[in-house]
């Protein structure tokens, strides 16, 4: 069977013009994803876990998803401060039951954004966030610029949908007329097509945007004649593209979100973009990741207040990240149960936090083995989201999309599988 | 089956005439009735003044603007912490609250239908998830078409029939109810950091100007027959000198329609300022009252501004980016592709400012100078002249004219010589309050016909009891009787239900989306039009095919089918 126009549930490009081929319950054929894409879909019955498993003992055995619920619902209520964390590759209708659980349990509900963006939302509620939707990119920017992260590795179809090399309503000949500036530490693949390449060293972002904020302003005068191993010349030469372009869109990825200077760094690209509309038109986005981790903190604004890191142990939805956030909550040792959905933490959390993990009653809700596995205590599979169950995801630049189901491999969906868990909560704990 | 008799009400129900009777109001499963059983729930409300749930016709709630509002606002959350308790969700917020803040402060205030003042066409699916998150109100949603390519180029080659074939698959796809222009054209040109100054500049690369498309939008309303008619905010919004612009559109505006405006000019107190500077600020209500005296076929609402911290959000990009380069406390600012844009910053209003003094009174001046209550309305564009939680202290502001001049003191000194406020003695009464907080606002949104803003037989049982007795309280003196009366209700009752009884939430409820699905012949289905769909393929980033929002976004609603004469 041929599926058109189907979305992609990978990156934050959330492409939606995917042509899938089944047969049966296997994807035989994927037309315009990138290998990326390509690779998650092509597998998409592959790998998966058949059914719950628990561990016992030292090892694991195979549970019923009645079983695995009760654990699940049975370790939030035991616990005096549970952790709900993840989400961001998940449906948007998971992420609400989720905060809603988060709430009536007096716990804290976080996302994957502490260990990616979460500087970037400091930044936005200190100065705010000149940004724009992808299409307006596309048609209108002359100018793009890359800032630390690389999309032809990570976000490989972002240049040809939206960027570089598409169509552009304004522009005559897109792929000519549109220039590229790319600024790194590492000289990546995106570079070899880069009009400028500006190299700086690590940890040096801040100051270059500084001294590009400063020429803008017309105070080149107190720039050095290098700046983090950029020459005042290239500084100059990339100072003037800017206000030379009539449409500019700076993306910015986790190499300056996660670099020494962290949230500083983004408020000064934001103030920078602030600057350069004086000139012209300028916009800023954040290259997200996870194909729904902007969902997570539209979900968790809306019912909550606040996009990530929110506690309710005071019953008030609260929030101060460096506190409230996963990563420190669990180096502090401070949570007592954690329910992980649609994340992976054993990849990417520090080694203290894990072992936290490891200590303390745990639930992954996972279609697969990953790198979580090994640290939690039990792991529900349940359908893939943009494959066996449909749901609502957000683009990067914030565009709600609804991500296709093409295949039924029988599993439940994470929306199912937390609200099954919520009403046993709702059991005790009434609400 | 459910029933429920309100008993001992004191009526006021402008559009069925009554004007204050004691009644008893009998209800069968959300719908006002003649008569109930001896069974129904009795609510007493001992001759309270009982209205018609409130009606807004021009908020902003829900949707990515307003959620950006939030999401780049901690400091506003923390100013609204409520705890969860019993069905009631944990809340945040003062200026831009969360979905279940909204929703429970308006219901405390007995306010049971709001229009969502702008949805942008592309990101529509996210205003319909806040709906559904939205418990104790029915909600609406203004579509924006101030920038959509395919409208400018129909209305470039003068094709109307085409502006409402585009306008009507539209609202189709994205459940929208009505159209919204916010300075059209203007915020195109902003898609290149520019702006348009008024109604006969030429929108850069389409070749047709603001006047041009709001002639066009109207005409399109009435073939699509919508119920409500377009719904506009004029160009060149909050510059001093703008009262000029805002009076040449309005002379624009054709009569169309019997029944209703051809024309909602939404927050008209931000289109009539005077002077050419901010040195030389001044009020501009009186002519552009005079100008919706004379023109039947125009509403307006006030956009009234009052004095503490907001957060500003509109999708006028250009206006909100002026604003920033005043108040310089945080911009955001997200464009969306083809149809409109939009900026937030936060605001403070302060009564030492003169320029805010002024604001202020021109709001009130709209209000008590436009004579037809029915064609002013109260609203304060919320969250941008205030939060919506002010409406009490406006409805007071209007009764008193010794409020006013007790607040008119302690306002910036200067203020005098530049408002005509102080010389103004109308005291509104009790049944102008109700048409312009329901009856107006429902007749203006043209959803009288489904059972909103009124008690009559067969409307939906939308009805707040407030704890105000009509025939003891004087309002031009007791004021303050007057804000705290309208602050909380006794009762609020939502579709035959009560939901809110002395300032707490009883139920969590659930709401009804109100959304319009013009007919329309097949010869104008632009979903088999082979130049817009390769246009929307080809420039969109979004597939047309994925566009719509599926109706698993609308959890109960109401679908009002128009006969399309195209
Ligand atoms: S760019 Fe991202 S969304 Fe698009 S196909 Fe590749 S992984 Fe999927």
């Amino acid at each position: 069977m041929i599926h058109e126009d189907m979305i992609c549930p990978f990156c934050g490009c959330l492409c939606d013009d995917l042509v899938i081929e089944t047969e049966g319950t296997e994807v035989v054929r994927v037309d315009n994803a990138c290998t990326l894409g390509s690779h998650k879909l092509m597998n998409a019955g592959t790998h998966r876990l058949k059914s719950p498993i628990m561990r016992e003992g030292g090892a694991w055995r195979d549970a019923r998803y009645e079983e695995a619920i009760e654990y699940a619902a049975g370790i939030l209520l035991d616990a005096d401060r549970p952790l709900l964390y993840g989400w961001s590759s998940t449906q948007g209708e998971a992420q609400g039951t989720g905060v809603s659980m988060a709430e009536l349990l007096g716990g804290v509900i976080d996302s994957t954004t502490s260990v990616c963006h979460g500087p970037s939302i400091l930044a936005i509620q200190e100065v705010g966030h000149p940004g724009c939707t992808l299409g307006q990119v596309k048609n209108r920017a002359d100018l793009i610029v890359y800032w630390g992260c690389n999309p032809t590795e990570a976000h490989p179809r972002h240049m040809s949908r939206y960027t570089t090399y598409a169509d552009g309503y304004f522009l005559e000949n897109a792929f000519r007329d549109r220039k590229l500036i790319l600024v790194d530490v590492r000289k990546t693949e995106t570079a070899s097509i880069a009009d400028e390449f500006v190299q700086v060293k690590p940890g040096g972002d801040y100051a270059v945007l500084s001294a590009l904020r400063a020429i803008v302003r017309g105070r080149e005068d107190v720039v050095p004649p290098t700046v983090a191993g950029v020459t005042k010349e290239q500084l100059l030469r990339v100072a003037a593209l800017c206000k030379e372009a009539k449409f500019g869109a700076l993306f910015f990825g986790v190499g300056l979100t996660m670099s020494p200077g962290k949230y500083k760094n983004v408020r000064n690209a934001i103030e920078l973009v602030d600057e350069l509309s004086r000139h012209t038109k300028f916009t800023l986005t954040p290259l997200r990741g996870h194909y729904n981790v902007y969902g997570s903190n539209e979900v968790f604004t809306w019912m909550t207040g606040y996009p990530y890191a929110v506690d309710f142990s005071r019953q008030i939805a609260f929030y101060n990240p460096g506190e409230t956030t996963a990563v420190d909550l669990m180096a502090r040792k401070e949570c007592d149960a954690a329910l992980i959905v649609a994340s992976d933490p054993g990849a990417h959390f520090p080694k203290k936090c894990l072992e936290h993990l490891a200590s303390i009653p745990s639930v992954l809700i996972d279609p697969m083995h990953t790198m979580t596995t090994p640290l939690v205590r039990c792991q529900i599979p349940t359908a893939v989201t943009g494959m066996d169950a449909p749901g609502t995801a957000y683009r990067m630049d914030g565009v709600p999309i609804h991500v296709k189901k093409f295949m039924d491999l029988g599993y439940p969906t994470d929306t199912e599988i937390i609200g099954s868990i919520f009403e046993k909560v709702k059991e005790v704990r009434h609400p | 089956m459910s029933e429920l008799l309100v008993k001992n009400a004191y009526v006021i129900d402008p559009i069925n005439h009554i004007d204050g009777e004691v009644m008893d109001i009998a209800v069968k499963d959300g719908y006002i009735v003649e008569d109930v059983g001896p069974k129904a729930e009795v609510i007493d409300a001992g001759g309270c003044l009982t209205l018609p749930g409130g009606v807004d016709s021009h908020t902003h709630v829900c949707g990515t603007k307003v959620n950006f509002g939030r999401y780049m606002s901690p400091e506003d959350m923390r100013a609204g912490r409520e705890v969860r308790r019993g069905v009631k969700h944990a809340t945040s917020g003062y200026s831009v609250p969360t979905t279940y803040a909204n929703s429970y402060r308006y219901a405390l205030m007995g306010y049971t239908t709001l229009l969502e003042g702008a949805m942008a066409p592309l990101e529509a699916r996210h205003t319909h998830e806040e709906f559904s998150a939205t418990p104790l109100q029915d909600m609406m949603a203004n579509t924006l078409f101030d920038g959509n390519w395919g409208v400018m180029k129909a209305v470039a080659e003068g094709d109307i029939e085409r502006v409402a074939a585009i306008v009507g698959w539209t609202l189709s796809a994205v459940k929208g109810f009505g159209i919204k222009l916010t300075n059209p054209g203007g915020t195109e040109a902003w898609g290149y950091g520019k702006d348009l100054r008024c109604i006969k500049d030429e929108v850069p690369h389409f070749g047709v100007s603001p006047a041009e498309i709001i002639e066009a939008m109207i005409r399109a309303c009435e073939m699509l027959r919508l119920p409500h008619s377009v719904h506009l905010h004029c160009n060149n919004l909050g510059t001093p000198g703008n009262y000029a612009c805002t009076i040449g559109t309005f002379n624009l505006v054709p009569d169309l329609n019997k029944t209703r405006q051809s024309l909602y000019a939404t927050h008209v107190q931000f289109h009539s300022y005077g002077g050419s500077d901010w040195k030389t600020f001044c009020s501009k209500a009186e002519p552009v009252a005079y100008t919706v005296n004379n023109l039947p076929q125009i509403v307006i609402d006030m956009g009234q501004v009052m004095f503490g911290k907001t957060t500003t959000m509109t999708a006028d990009g250009p206006m909100e980016f002026n604003l920033y380069r005043l108040h310089h406390n945080k911009w955001s600012n997200h464009d969306v592709e083809l149809e409109t844009g939009s900026g937030i910053i936060p605001v403070l209003y302060r009564k030492k400012n003169l320029v805010n003094s002024i604001m202020w009174s021109i709001g009130l001046e709209l209000a008590l100078l436009v004579k037809d209550p029915w064609r002013c309305l109260l609203t304060t564009d919320n969250p941008n002249g205030a939060p919506f939680v002010k409406y009490p202290e406006i409805i007071a502001l209007l009764m008193s004219k010794k409020y006013r001049d007790a607040e008119f003191a302690t306002v910036n000194r200067r203020t005098e010589s530049r408002v005509i406020l102080p010389s103004l003695e109308r005291e509104m009464d009790w049944n102008e309050i109700a048409v312009m907080t329901r009856a107006g606002q429902a007749k203006a949104l043209g959803i009288t016909g489904i059972g909103k803003g009124h008690l009559g037989i067969g409307a939906e049982a939308d009805i707040a009891v407030y704890p105000l007795k009509v025939g003891e309280i004087d309002p031009a003196q007791e004021y303050q009787k007057i804000i705290d009366g309208f602050s909380k209700t006794r009762w609020t009752v939502k579709r035959g239900r009560p939901v809110a009884r002395d300032g707490e939430i009883l139920v969590h409820g659930e709401n009804t989306t109100i959304w319009v699905d013009p007919k329309i012949s097949p010869a104008h289905d632009m979903s088999r039009d082979p130049e817009f769909t390769e246009m929307f393929n080809h420039w969109y980033s979004v597939r047309m095919s994925n566009y719509p929002v599926q109706d698993e976004y609308l959890k109960r609603n109401l679908r009002m089918e128009t006969e399309a004469t195209i």
